[in-house]
């Protein structure tokens, strides 16, 4: 018989594929049935989130930071709000620096489960995401009560919150939080062991700490390749410096590695959410300034001043003295930022959002590159994407 | 924590002297780094390896748009070193035509960033293996986020039934976009008219 010569051939994985997380388009240039190049198109969710800021006042952009990366929405408000807060040289009181803190990290929780679990899902494992998903609905519907949406919070404002938290609300968190460790233990029995997920996982798309930093690799991401950086210890911001709490780290860089740094990173973020709620303390939630936060409704009843700040700042908004800043923070993706440039007026000049997912799926290829093509799908799940972010 | 970023802006400027145009640190102690557009590679080869610095990721590459400027294009890059846990800013001015070198030989993180730049203002990077639109639609023209594109775009897109495709036509609002202006006519304009006196000049 005559010998087989392979010739390289090109294939179309997705926009409408459910390993793609989202409409990820992926041309894999084959060679039999190993990658030899992964061409990530992007964009087709791209909804030039960058240009509308730059029409809106400075309140009205936060929505749009929930739509980036819809699954922990309020981790990227915060990285806008931080940047605005600095140029505007503005103090968040204790409590309101709390509650963004617990939320930020029952958003990070928010986004370990499904990324975890669809992780899983998408390397065979159907059952934790049943498990996850339930975890998440109620950490949702703790979103919805102090947000009164269950995604697309908008809950931070520009000098704190919107309100305050609900009565009995930090009891309900409390309780959760007491029963959370126990639905990870049991993910983790199914899961952390189990032969099929370590086949599929460990040593695949290595990633040495060298290129992880070559390739600009933050978050969750970045620790399991073995470098212990992460913003919250090094760069501290709110009340993380008060908040006790570990930094997973990786040593091989691999799939596993990063599924085991996000297990953790979720134990440690329920221990921060029993901080916060222990050490809340009690007073305002928002900056009292009435150039900037709107004055409350009682009071516009009664103070003509009340009412002038009120309507100045839900027409005109507030202005941003002119400068500019680079805010991160460290989402469940890794680093968040915002650059925002401002020049004197009442809408962002130039605000541009720095997604970690877009930096992680550019070195999509890096990582595949002589894998097979069921790796390629485990890769895309262990480095954890979400289109909303990377598109923006 | 401002006084090192002082000696560290100092610092680069006496290592690149022909560089570097200007250091600052800003009010929000921030460190920025102005350079010549074509030392960019040679200033930030020099940011990753010097001990001193150690900037060994590239965070972030961007485009900001002044029209009013003769080079209407800033370049902004940010660096950050978890060794000395510093960011730097460096920033390269550019109009449409002149290239910025491509740093994808420094950092690989630079790759996507500089398509965006080019998708998003239309910055020319000299040396860039592979630069292409990256995240607007196959066959896009324009750059939308320089400031002379209008918010609403040109061309809309939808599926035509007859032809049983997707079909591009120009934008058609059934509302004009309005954009509204509440900027206060009294502030930034300077002394009114027949009140000369409040600025001492009557």
């Amino acid at each position: 018989m005559a010998e087989a010569k392979i010739q390289s051939y090109n294939i179309n994985f997705g926009p409408q594929h459910p390993a793609a997380h989202g409409v990820l388009r992926l041309i894999l240039e084959m060679s039999g049935e190993s990658v030899e190049r992964a061409d990530p198109h992007i964009g087709l969710l791209h909804r030039g989130t960058e240009k509308l800021i730059e029409h809106k006042v400075y309140q009205q952009s936060i929505p749009y930071f929930d739509r980036l990366d819809y699954v922990g929405t309020m981790n990227q408000e915060h990285a806008f709000v931080l940047a605005a807060e600095k140029l505007l040289g503005l103090e968040v009181p204790l409590r309101g620096q709390y509650i963004r803190v617990l939320y930020c990290e029952m958003g990070r929780i928010l986004n370990h489960i499904l990324n975890v679990c669809s992780f899983v899902f998408d390397v065979g494992g159907m059952t934790p995401m049943l498990w996850g998903f339930e975890e998440r609905e109620k950490l949702m519907e703790f979103y919805e009560r102090a947000s009164g949406a269950r995604l697309h919070a908008n809950y931070f404002r520009i000098g704190g919150v919107a309100w305050d938290v609900p009565a009995g609300l930090l009891e309900d968190i409390d309780a959760w939080c007491d029963q959370f460790p126990k639905v990870i233990d049991d993910i983790e029995t199914l899961v952390t062991e189990n032969r099929i997920f370590k086949q599929r996982t460990v040593d695949i798309g290595t990633v040495s700490p060298e290129q992880a930093l070559d390739w600009g690799f933050t978050g969750p991401n970045l620790r399991a390749s073995g470098i212990a950086w992460d913003l919250r210890k090094a760069q501290p911001y709110e009340v993380y410096d008060r908040m006790d709490f570990d930094i997973p780290v990786g040593k091989h860089g691999d799939c596993y590695d990063r599924y085991l740094i996000r297990i953790v990173e979720m134990r440690e973020s329920v221990k921060m959410m029993k901080q916060c709620i222990r050490e809340m303390p009690a007073g305002a939630v928002r900056a009292d300034d009435r150039k900037v936060t709107p004055p409350p409704r009682a009071e516009m009843k009664r103070s003509m001043e009340a009412l002038i700040h009120h309507f100045k700042l839900f027409t005109e908004g507030f202005h941003v003295p002119e400068g500019e800043t680079y805010a991160a923070v460290e989402a469940p993706k890794g680093e968040f930022a915002v650059y925002l440039v401002a020049d004197g007026t009442n809408k962002p000049y130039r605000c541009k959002i720095r997604p970690p997912g877009y930096v992680h799926l550019q070195a999509l290829d890096m990582m595949s590159k002589g894998h097979m093509l069921a790796d390629v799908v485990a890769n895309i799940g262990s480095i954890d994407i979400v289109f909303g972010e990377i598109d923006r | 924590m401002t006084q090192a970023l002082k000696d560290l802006g100092d610092h680069i400027a006496a290592a690149l002297p022909n560089d570097v145009l200007d250091t600052e640190v800003n009010r929000v102690g921030e460190l920025s780094v102005t350079v010549r557009t074509g030392s960019v590679v040679r200033v930030l080869t020099f940011l990753r390896d010097d001990a001193n610095c150690l900037f060994k990721q590239l965070v972030d590459v961007c485009g900001v748009d002044w029209p009013a400027r003769e080079q209407r294009f800033d370049v902004v890059y940010h660096l950050l070193s978890l060794k000395h846990n510093q960011r730097v800013r460096v920033k390269v001015a550019t109009d449409e035509d002149a290239p910025v070198p491509s740093v994808v030989g420094v950092f690989s993180s630079a790759g996507w960033f500089e398509r965006e730049v080019w998708d998003m203002y239309g910055v020319v990077f000299s040396d860039h293996p592979d630069l292409r639109r990256i995240l607007t639609d196959y066959g896009f023209e324009g750059h939308p986020l320089r400031k002379d594109f209008p918010l609403t775009g040109y061309v809309e897109l939808r599926y035509d039934e007859e032809q049983k495709r997707c079909v591009y036509e120009p934008v058609k609002l059934t509302q004009d976009y309005r954009s509204f202006d509440f900027l206060s006519p009294w502030e930034g304009s300077g002394p009114l008219p027949g009140d000369e006196k409040a600025e001492g000049r009557g």
